[in-house]
């Protein structure tokens, strides 16, 4: 198992070594460069943006270039300059990596929280009314985009009055010290990104446990604990869901893109401070190393998400080895 | 006559063919049928939108910018009448000259079906001024107009041509690539294998809209829309075939040490004929169901990219971008009815998942 675990996070490294050459092309393809906007002023020679292509670095070779920003990853954890921002890449992605997870973390668990009750409830009453009900919204929840889910969102609340849309804070706890009063404003601004992420979720999760628990409750084990005059509801918690509940974990591990994805879409339309409007701001002003940066991020936390989705199904399923 | 009718008393009946069997299969599935149906009536639709489209989709009526949507009546002054609307007339508040909408119900104005109205061409061949349905006098614009005064049914019509468009074209492409790119490393195996695959992972290691918005911006900015239409599912196959590729690759891999592919092989048949005559006719069904199930996430995707005004470009629509117009908090709060285009990626995609979910339980053999 801890050889097991050794060996899949070793193979991250080169997986992300390719990443890097494939972020680096994608932003090296876009047309222009970011100091074609100085060329707009008439007051900027060509001279001028020349020396400043020279600061920046960017009049040496493709090549270099790569190997220079990867070098200062490798060797002092350094991932470039914003030239937009004017200050290092590092002091701009923590905090907003931080905001990623918590967000992408809080929805998964509020989802999952939601689907898997709701997914023993539906295998378990199956053709009843609250099946067709929630798998006919879990249809709905697939369907809808989640940027539409927050536009919807964000109309009811204005439409009743309330103010409170976009970002983490209100204006009066940005940059406050922490308290339960802050803690709270965020829960207050929280669930609504949390509500547009989470409705694809919650419906991929639920429709998985209903129908691994649909499979479960035609086992043999299953009737043989029926017969042997156990509560349903025994059976059902103890015999059926604790065997259903496994391959859900891979399914969390396969939600993660989805749940990134959501992230960076719904925090653009709700201007979160997560990597999400970061990576569309530096893509339209071309600002290469923040970009190159945040597509590595996004792509390593992916690949974090899966091996920690891959270990923990090892350890919850002794019927998978691994050696 | 008669030895006919005894010969067919005598053979067994006919065991119905896998795809009258499929068919069958699918039928019974009420969703599957509904999904299909409205995905026939979409693409009508959007075959027809021009007619059916009252405006032309850049005509700016500057003089009613955010008209709210028009109700279709039929009573007036108590009277039951053929379904009319009253033209719209408007004030301004005098404190803060906000525009306000009223019904002017002196003058109903009945909607008339083909009526002559903008002259326009319908693909790209017939010039007409005929439209399905529209006013007399004055305008009708059923759901509203956006900040120019376009007409949205009009705009959200015509829209549809790329909305739905994008999912089959970049769909047909990236499968292409998939079968082929899936196909040559499986049969072949060994480094091109390796390199194929590697790439592969590496795609399939973004998640897809930071990949997604980054391919876009690699369009020019300064393409005419048509060609950023092309750019746009360039890019959204460019990320979809990866993951079709590595199923293509597993199960030519299992099908390469069939005895009918040996055999084949044998008799001197040439890798590629190998690969389309015998290899692909068994992934037909699966790559049926999963290109249904996969277009959703190309429709997703455009509108999401067009959402963010990375995607399909003015003078073209599609439906994303006419939610880009709502993107803004207030005017989301004061012009709710540009969210309108939303239903119809809704519809779009519910449709296309049930249809897939329906394919996938008729292509299974084991369905009882």
């Amino acid at each position: 198992m801890f050889a097991y675990a050794i060996r899949r996070t070793l193979v991250i490294i080169p997986t992300l070594f390719f990443v890097s050459v494939v972020c680096f092309v994608i932003i090296q393809l876009q047309p222009g460069s970011f100091t074609d906007r100085y060329l707009e002023d008439p007051r900027i020679t060509q001279e001028t943006v020349n020396r400043i292509n020279a600061q920046l670095g960017l009049d040496k070779p493709l090549h270099e270039q790569y190997f220079r920003w990867i070098w200062g990853i490798i060797t002092r954890g350094d991932f470039g300059f914003s030239f937009f921002a004017n200050r290092p890449v590092n002091s701009m992605i923590g905090e907003r990596i931080g905001w990623t997870i918590v967000v992408a973390g809080t929805t998964m668990l509020f989802s999952w929280l939601i689907a898997i009750p709701l997914g023993i409830y539906t295998a378990v009453n199956r053709n009843g009314v609250t099946d067709a009900i929630s798998s006919f919204i879990g249809y709905i929840g697939l369907a809808i985009p989640d940027f539409l889910v927050a536009l919807l969102l964000i109309s009811l609340v204005l439409n009743t009055g309330g103010r409170n849309v976009g970002g983490l804070f209100s204006p009066a706890f940005i940059g406050a010290p922490w308290s339960i009063a802050k803690f709270l404003d965020l829960l207050n601004h929280l669930w609504i990104p949390i509500l547009a992420i989470g409705t694809a979720g919650i419906a991929t999760v639920m429709r998985q446990m209903r129908a691994n628990l649909l499979d479960v409750l035609n086992a043999d084990y299953v009737r043989t604990a029926k017969s042997k005059g156990l509560k349903p509801r025994v059976v059902t918690n103890r015999h059926a869901v604790r065997n259903a509940i496994n391959p859900l974990i891979t399914i969390a591990g396969l939600s993660l893109p989805e749940l990134l994805n959501g992230t960076i879409i719904t925090a653009i339309v709700l201007n979160l401070p997560t990597i999400g409007p970061l990576l569309y701001d530096s893509l339209l002003a071309k600002d290469q190393y923040v970009a190159m940066t945040l597509l590595l991020i996004s792509s390593l936390l992916l690949m974090i998400g899966n091996l920690l989705a891959d270990l923990a199904l090892a350890w919850a399923d002794p019927r998978i080895r691994y050696d | 006559m008669t030895s006919i009718t005894l010969n067919n008393h005598h053979t067994e009946p006919a065991s119905p063919g896998p795809l009258v069997m499929a068919w069958r299969r699918f039928k019974r599935s009420t969703v599957g049928m509904i999904g299909g149906v409205t995905l026939i009536i979409l693409y009508i639709i959007a075959l027809f939108a021009n007619i059916l489209a009252p405006y032309h989709i850049t005509t700016q009526h500057t003089a009613y910018p955010y008209q709210p949507p028009q109700p279709i009546r039929i009573m007036h002054e108590g009277k039951l009448m053929r379904p009319f609307v009253y033209p719209v007339e408007q004030t301004r508040d005098p404190v803060t000259f906000q525009r306000t909408y009223q019904p002017d119900t002196s003058n109903p104005q009945p909607i008339r079906l083909f009526i002559k109205g903008e002259p326009y061409t319908l693909w790209g061949i017939i010039k007409t001024d005929l439209h399905a349905f529209g006013v007399q006098e004055g305008y009708y614009f059923p759901l509203g107009t956006d900040r120019f005064g376009r007409d949205l049914l009009s705009r959200m019509l015509v829209g549809s041509q790329v909305s739905l468009t994008v999912g089959i074209i970049g769909i047909l492409i990236s499968f292409s690539i998939g079968i082929l790119v899936g196909g040559i490393s499986g049969y072949y195996g060994g480094w091109i294998d390796g390199i194929l695959q590697r790439f592969a992972e590496v795609l399939l290691s973004f998640p897809r809209l930071p990949i997604l918005l980054a391919l876009a911006t690699i369009i020019p900015a300064n393409w005419p829309s048509h060609w950023v239409y092309l750019g746009i599912i360039a890019v959204l196959s460019f990320i979809g075939w990866a993951s079709l590729a590595r199923v293509v690759r597993g199960q030519v891999l299992s099908a390469r040490e069939v005895d009918y592919v040996q055999a084949a092989r044998a008799l001197g048949s040439r890798d590629l004929s190998i690969i389309i005559k015998h290899v692909l006719p068994n992934l037909t069904s699966y790559l049926i169901v999963a290109a249904t199930l996969a277009l959703p996430g190309y429709i997703l995707g455009e509108s999401a990219l067009s959402f963010l005004g990375l995607g399909i470009k003015e003078p073209m629509t599609s439906w994303g971008l006419l939610l880009k117009d709502a993107q803004n908090f207030e005017t989301l709060n004061l012009y709710p009815w540009l969210l309108i285009p939303g239903i119809m990626i809704i519809i779009a995609v519910l449709a296309f998942n049930f249809l897939g979910d329906a394919l996938r339980d008729a292509a299974d053999v084991r369905t009882k």
